[in-house]
């Protein structure tokens, strides 16, 4: 680390103007980025993280917010800088990708014109010239039929190929440093790896550096050479990544990375396993503890589903005639016992939710059998569905969207019951009050508004929702994924206390390989609406036997520095999609079973 | 697009015959008797009742209603009552006027609206966005009546620049045509100029927060490509459903505008139709007016998806 930093930040602080006052937001951040280097800055939301690259770049609005200190770029202070100057900057030495693909894109311009217009803006390159050079970066970011691509619109790339057009359009004026702001965090965990990867190589090839904002530990051990933790605006502490995971000397660090779920950390328990909770001060975990025999070794399941099929009709042409269908669940097949969670993991599309979902019968299933604690789900008229909805009921993944900002949470938990007339206004009162204490609140929150509580809380707010009904089964449909990891470390805990307490079974819909392995008794691996793979946990996870689970588990970033140089090859292999012809026939599927109760499919 | 064109005016269709029946169920609604109104002081039952049978109004409604309609679709739209002039070519001769009167306001309500909607949107919260507001919202306020009397006194009587009233054919004068038309387009516009100006606004502060407009401005691009580029085009979707919806507003605008400035167009000849109880003509009007209203919509919906590629994908 001879040669003089790229950027080096000093003393950055940041301020909001919130309600007339200045509030800091980012404290005193110090760092440098040497050339070639990849920093990593990590914390949870509202740490700052974000706010300390957009400060950078300069990106706040500047009527609403104050940066102080310096910004160092190849020692050239950028906040001094007049606007006009900055513009010359930002997207030229030193340019953004971002957390949205699927937003981050103009959607009525062409993406070879978002390209070029860099180019033209910055290296005064001619139109045909731009266009020229567009192709060969959209080429160089791994875009097949580059040339023949540069005049489609965003909408006609997947997710992973639109955040591939946001990494070209960064390259393109080749500039010093690339700021990634969360740029993985929304795409599927196969094609995380892939962008991962490609963004390592195009770092050693273009010889950038790199400074990446994330919240994924798992990311920062894989990617970083040096690591900033942030916590509520501070920066806590900043040292090699082996030593921040190795020999963390802030609680808080030691804290986050005890809460991480890591993927191969179940290997010796055989029950799903409380998260350590983490002495805030000290930082020290606690011992996990296993949550052991909440299954009752059940007879007949609680919930039983056989051959479901969910398909929806693609229509187009003059007469809206059905022209297709998106097999979105095709011959699903599981049994639920009470007391036990099976979790369904798949990546985006692949049907995981539309199960849950045609279980409650939220959409209509096309075929198949659901067996529901008594209830013939797809044969229910409208007023026996309002009943068997007091069996199963559902936790959402956005706790901000899933509560009405308009009622009070007590009247939110209490609704369900007083539709479904299970008692009075006094004993629906005091069931909100038992539900709030037993999902970790205080009884006397019932009268307060969602806006007055955090992500975590008002997740917890869902779940007593939830319970209210008494149920059976919970449909917990990607509940944790949106929750930072100290917060959903406590959520799983919550929910494996529930099930303990009220012996419940949970249908625990994930994208997150670690989370899942950590809570369920039970996994099925869902691919292009079919189970392709199905058993115990410590069954799938120790030996999983599909190409695709065995690539799905590949993927996942796994907190462990020592894994940094690590390539998982690059490949441009996208999702697949359901979408079938008319006169598409499903393959008949076999499976084969591995050892009790662990099948998979063959063929 | 085809295939879309189709599916749309096949919709258009149905909402034709709705107001067909409606507009046919005018005349059996209002207050009045036209055989009477046209009879005037005779009340002869002898002449009364050749009336009502030279006019077919002693057949069962369903049979009044099919001859009607069979009359309109080849083209025969009645007779006026008052002028015995063909409803058609009645509306021949005014329409014209009340087209350009609406282009004209449209363009005024444009050009005002749209650029000080940006204007405050880019300048959110500031005393620029404060000035916008109040002059949309005293536009929105003011009525056309007032303006339109103020603007003739000071324009006109005092200052002399523009006649106060009447009308030129564009064909005949261009140049005195549009001389007469300007008052009263502005007096029209004014009151779409605040609307559009409050859509846009709004519009633009949507697109302004997007992500995509963050990324136009980590790319280094200027301010002016920035608004007039990446955000505008973008915001610019709402504002035409929007223009093509206040076509309507514009109508019913144009009725008293043409009143206090004496123009001979639509909505004087609405006016006078409707105290005449000449029913024919009033049909007539209507019916046009519905059509206009539709195939303004076709048009804007024609545009959106022109201009907006996930839509022409979809096509």
């Amino acid at each position: 680390m001879s040669a003089s930093p790229v950027l080096s930040v000093k003393n950055l602080t940041t301020s909001f103007l919130v309600d007339g006052e200045w509030k800091q937001v980012v404290r005193n951040v110090s760092f440098d980025v040497h050339p070639g280097e990849t920093v990593a800055i990590v914390g949870e939301s509202g740490s700052g993280k974000s706010v300390t690259s957009l400060s950078i770049m300069r990106l706040l609005s500047p009527a609403s917010s104050r940066i102080e200190g310096e910004v160092l770029l190849s020692g050239r202070n950028l906040l001094s800088l007049p606007e006009s100057e900055m513009r010359g900057v930002r997207g030229n030495d030193v340019s953004m990708i971002f957390q949205e693909p699927m937003t981050s894109l103009n959607p009525i311009f062409t993406i070879g014109r978002q390209i070029s217009e860099v180019l033209t803006r910055h290296k005064g390159l001619s139109k045909q010239e731009a266009r020229a050079e567009t192709v060969r970066l959209l080429e160089k970011v791994r875009i097949p039929n580059a040339s023949s691509r540069f005049d489609e619109y965003p909408h006609q790339f997947s997710g992973g190929m639109r955040q591939r057009v946001m990494i070209a359009m960064a390259l393109a004026s080749k500039p010093k440093l690339l700021i990634a702001d969360e740029p993985t965090t929304a795409l599927d965990v196969t094609i995380q790896g892939q962008i991962l990867d490609l963004i390592k190589i195009l770092q050693e090839e273009e010889g950038m550096s790199v400074l990446f904002i994330t919240h994924d530990m798992g990311v920062v051990a894989e990617i970083a050479d040096r690591t900033i933790v942030m916590y509520r605006g501070e920066q806590v502490e900043t040292g090699p990544t082996e030593d921040i995971f190795h020999h963390g000397k802030h609680p808080y660090t030691r804290a986050l990375l005890s809460a991480v779920p890591k993927l191969g950390s179940m290997q010796n328990h055989a029950w799903p396993t409380r998260f350590p909770v983490v002495d805030m001060a000290t930082g020290e975990a606690a011992e996990p503890v296993e949550v052991a025999g909440t299954i009752t070794g059940g007879k007949t399941p609680v919930l039983a589903v056989k051959n479901l099929v969910t398909r929806f009709p693609i229509r187009s042409g003059l007469l809206s005639r059905q022209t297709g269908a998106v097999h979105a669940v095709e011959n699903v097949s599981f049994d639920l016992f009470q007391g036990e969670t099976l979790s369904l993991v798949g990546e985006s599309g692949c049907g995981k939710s539309t199960t849950g979902r045609s279980i409650m019968r939220l959409v209509e299933p096309t075929a198949g059998d659901i067996q529901l604690d008594g209830y013939d789900v797809r044969r229910l008229d409208q007023v026996s569905l309002r009943g068997m909805r007091k069996s199963v009921q559902m936790i959402f993944q956005d706790p901000f969207a899933s509560l009405n900002p308009r009622m009070t949470v007590g009247t939110a938990i209490a609704e369900p019951f007083i539709k479904h007339k299970l008692g009075t206004a006094k004993q629906a009162k005091e069931k909100t009050a038992d539900l709030l204490e037993k999902v970790g609140l205080s009884a006397d929150m019932a009268k307060r508004y969602p806006h007055e509580f955090s992500g975590g809380q008002r997740q917890r707010i869902a779940i007593a929702r939830a319970l209210s009904l008494d149920p059976k089964v919970i449909v917990a449909d990607e509940s944790v994924s949106a929750l930072d990891v100290s917060i959903k470390a406590q959520v799983c805990n919550l929910l494996l206390d529930l099930q303990q307490n009220l012996n419940l079974a949970f249908l625990f819909i994930s994208h997150d390989m670690a989370v899942v392995e950590r809570v369920s008794h039970r996994v099925a691996v869902m691919y292009l609406g079919e189970i392709v793979e199905i058993g115990p946990r410590a069954a799938v996870f120790d030996n999983p036997q599909h190409p695709y689970t065995k690539k799905l588990m590949a993927a996942v970033p796994v907190p462990d520095p020592s894994r940094r140089g690590i390539r998982r090859g690059i490949s441009n292999d996208e999702l697949k999609s359901p979408v079938r012809d008319m006169d598409y026939q499903p393959p008949k599927r076999e499976y084969r079973e591995v050892s009790a109760g662990h099948l998979v499919q063959v063929g | 697009m085809p295939v879309y064109l189709g599916k749309r005016l096949l919709v258009a269709i149905p909402t034709l015959l709705i107001i067909s029946i409606f507009v046919f169920s005018l005349q059996k609604l209002l207050p009045g008797d036209p055989i009477l109104a046209m009879a005037g002081e005779e009340r002869d039952p002898a002449t009364l009742e050749f009336l009502r049978a030279k006019y077919h109004l002693n057949d069962p409604i369903i049979v009044q209603y099919f001859s009607w309609l069979g009359g309109i679709l080849t083209g025969d739209f009645g007779i006026s009552l008052r002028t015995n002039q063909p409803v058609l070519e009645l509306i021949g001769q005014k329409l014209p006027v009340t087209i350009q009167l609406a282009v004209m306001a449209m363009f005024f309500a444009m050009i005002i609206g749209i650029p000080i909607g940006i204007l405050a949107a880019v300048k959110k919260n500031t005393w620029i966005d404060y000035v916008a507001n109040i002059v949309a919202l005293s536009g929105l306020s003011i009525p056309n009546f007032w303006l339109g009397i103020m603007l003739i006194l000071l324009v006109s009587v005092k200052l002399g620049w523009l006649p106060a009233s009447g009308y030129e054919s564009i064909f005949v004068d261009p140049v005195r045509s549009i001389q007469t038309m300007i008052m009263p387009a502005f007096v029209l516009g004014n009151a779409l100029a605040a609307t559009l100006m409050r859509h846009t606004r709004s519009a633009m502060v949507g697109v302004m927060n997007a992500d995509y407009i963050r990324t136009a401005r980590a790319k280094g691009l200027s301010p002016r490509q920035v608004v007039l580029s990446h955000s505008f085009r973008n915001a610019l979707l709402p504002v035409i459903t929007l223009l093509a919806l206040l076509f309507g507003e514009l109508l019913a605008g144009a009725v008293l505008t043409e009143q206090i400035f004496t123009i001979p167009g639509f909505g004087k000849m609405t006016v006078d139709a409707v105290f005449n109880r000449d029913y024919a003509v009033v049909q007539g009007i209507v019916l046009c007016t519905a059509v206009g209203f539709i195939l303004m919509n076709l048009l804007a919906d024609m545009a959106y998806v022109l201009l907006n590629p996930r839509l022409r994908a979809t096509l």
